[in-house]
């Protein structure tokens, strides 16, 4: 069964071109001279010109990279503790209710998370801003950093640890010297994960933020919401290419660890 | 997998702790709000809405304050309950249209030699790793009026006629199965490549043909899959608020987009968290058999190692 046939080979390519044609068709539109988006005017960088002028984008932009690194770090420090608590600590007192509560919001609708967490947090009469949005991403990216650290620590050999315990090392010890050198690469997957979801992010940040913290996401969607325009298609871009070196030197950092730790 | 298990240390008990606090405080206990302020009067204060009871006390005054007005609204106006309905008919047929693109590419995926499925696997992932606002995006420049999609149709003398798909449900539902396709190809690439293919060739040394064989021994057993990923399209799809808002028009009223406009161009708070209720009982069947879904690719997958 290793052999496709014609059908299946269009299956893939028209699956793939599907997914593909809409952010190509948008990245080569950022290089159009014309401002009309759908006349070809020629090649230009014009508009990434433009976009170094526009001072609430850049400022949006540097919020939510900060923003995303914080929030991430959270997340996969709780992800990973959980992650843990699943897939070593046996069964505790409300085990069910713990993966319920880590692995909900991974599928709950935004404006759910976003409505209630708004909710404490005028409750709590707490000031909204940079760091209510950082604990709502750090919540709702905690769920998918458990998932990709917990599968890790599934997969692995745990004599290795219990080795570690024989030898007299204490849990914090083999914790240090054994099992995160272990997971490094799932725990790095999952900050990736976390920090990409918080950058992205529009729904819940909208209800979570305050006056003072617009992110990337909020100034687009505002953006957006006149209508296409080549400044747009430059900024998304420069999201895009940001994103995807970070998620390619990443996985070819990890491929590398990991053939040298083989 | 869960060997003798062995006494829950003091390092081992804050390992449980610190998480279970977080999701406690930051997950838990806003649900219990939203279910609060869903049980009070709209108000015109800030923040707006009027509490019917404060801390702790007396459950009594709690129990006879209760107010099922915001409830009531929502059964009585068509506004509500319709969009509901159509969530739910838009989140079904982004279910099925994704079930039916994603299929077969996760077929040819897993049939696919092993040295390319690595790679396939990884150009699936990718477009999730893009922004969501962004993907969206791109379809406005291919859909609205003289786009791309009208001036390619043009170019090949298709059609001169602008095809007005922006601000349709069909814009809505090309938006939303883009969107959500990964999450359908993956688990359903996952139990595909698991399965046993001397299966498929006992059915063909049977004599069953290609056709019978999939609908007889494929199908049946890649439905863990079919769950999984219908369920992980179907939940979110449902409370989706940007891309009928961005690809959708007056007449494709998602609840999302009714959540939103309550809350924050009505600013009626209590009615906002009452959609919010009601559509979280809505999400429980699907939610349940997400979880059954798991449960019985854990217990595969235990059986498997």
């Amino acid at each position: 069964m290793t052999r496709l046939g014609p059908g299946l080979i269009l299956a893939l390519v028209a699956g793939f071109a599907f997914l593909y044609l809409p952010i190509l068709a948008l990245i080569a539109y950022s290089f159009n001279a014309s401002r009309l988006v759908t006349v070809w005017g020629g090649f230009s960088t014009h508009w990434y010109g433009t976009l170094l002028a526009n001072e609430p984008l850049l400022s949006a932009a540097w919020l939510s990279l900060r923003l995303a690194f914080v929030s991430a770090t959270l997340a996969t420090a709780l992800g990973t503790l959980a992650a843990l608590a699943l897939a070593r600590q046996g069964r505790f007192r409300g085990r069910l209710l713990f993966t319920g509560m880590a692995l909900a919001p991974l599928v709950m609708p935004e404006v759910i998370t976003g409505l209630s967490l708004l909710l404490l947090f005028v409750a709590a009469d707490v000031e909204r801003g940079f760091w209510t949005v950082t604990i709502a991403h750090a919540t709702f990216g905690l769920g998918f950093a458990c998932i990709v650290v917990q599968a890790r620590l599934v997969g692995f050999d745990r004599s290795l640890e219990e080795a570690a315990r024989d030898l007299g090392a204490t849990p914090l010890v083999t914790f240090w010297t054994v099992t995160l050198p272990l997971i490094a690469p799932a725990v790095a997957a999952a900050w990736l994960l976390a920090f990409t979801l918080s950058l992205d992010d529009l729904v819940i940040a909208s209800f979570t933020t305050g006056p003072g913290a617009t992110t990337l996401p909020m100034r687009l969607y505002s953006a957006v919401r006149l209508g296409v325009s080549p400044e747009i298609n430059a900024a998304c871009t420069i999201l895009i290419g940001f994103v995807a070196t970070v998620v390619i030197a990443a996985s070819l950092l990890l491929k590398r660890r990991q053939a040298l730790g083989a | 997998m869960s060997g003798p298990v062995s006494p829950v240390k003091a390092p081992g008990r804050l390992v449980v702790a610190v998480p279970y606090l977080w999701l406690g405080l930051f997950f838990l206990a806003p649900f219990v709000m939203v279910l609060r302020i869903a049980l009070s009067d709209a108000a015109t204060a800030l923040p707006p809405y009027a509490p019917h009871f404060e801390g702790l006390a007396a459950l009594r005054d709690f129990l006879a304050g209760l107010d099922l007005e915001n409830f009531g609204l929502i059964w009585e106006d068509p506004l509500y309950w319709q969009s509901y309905l159509y969530s739910l008919r838009i989140a079904a047929l982004t279910t099925l249209i994704a079930l039916a693109i994603g299929y077969p590419l996760a077929y040819a995926m897993a049939s696919a030699p092993a040295r390319w499925r690595a790679i396939l696997l990884v150009l699936v992932i990718l477009p999730f790793w893009t922004s969501f606002l962004i993907r969206v995006y791109a379809w406005i420049g291919i859909l609205r009026p003289e786009g791309l999609l009208d001036m390619a149709l043009a170019a090949l003398g298709l059609s001169d006629q602008p095809l007005r798909l922006l601000n349709t449900e069909t814009a809505v539902l090309i938006g939303m199965v883009y969107s959500y396709l990964p999450f359908m190809v993956l688990p359903l690439y996952a139990t595909l490549e698991k399965l046993d293919r001397s299966l498929l060739e006992a059915a063909a040394d049977l004599g069953a043909t290609p056709l019978k064989a999939f609908l007889t021994v494929t199908l049946p057993l890649s439905l863990p899959g079919v769950l999984a990923g219908s369920a992980l399209v179907f939940i979110p799809a449902i409370g989706e608020f940007v891309i009928p808002d961005l690809l959708g028009g007056p007449d494709t009223t998602m609840i999302g987009k009714v959540l939103w406009t309550e809350f924050f161009s009505n600013r009626d708070w209590p009615l906002a968290s009452a959609v919010a209720v009601v559509l979280l009982v809505v999400l429980v069947l699907p939610l349940a058999l997400l979880q059954r879904a798991r449960l019985a690719r854990a217990g595969e997958g235990g059986g498997a190692a």
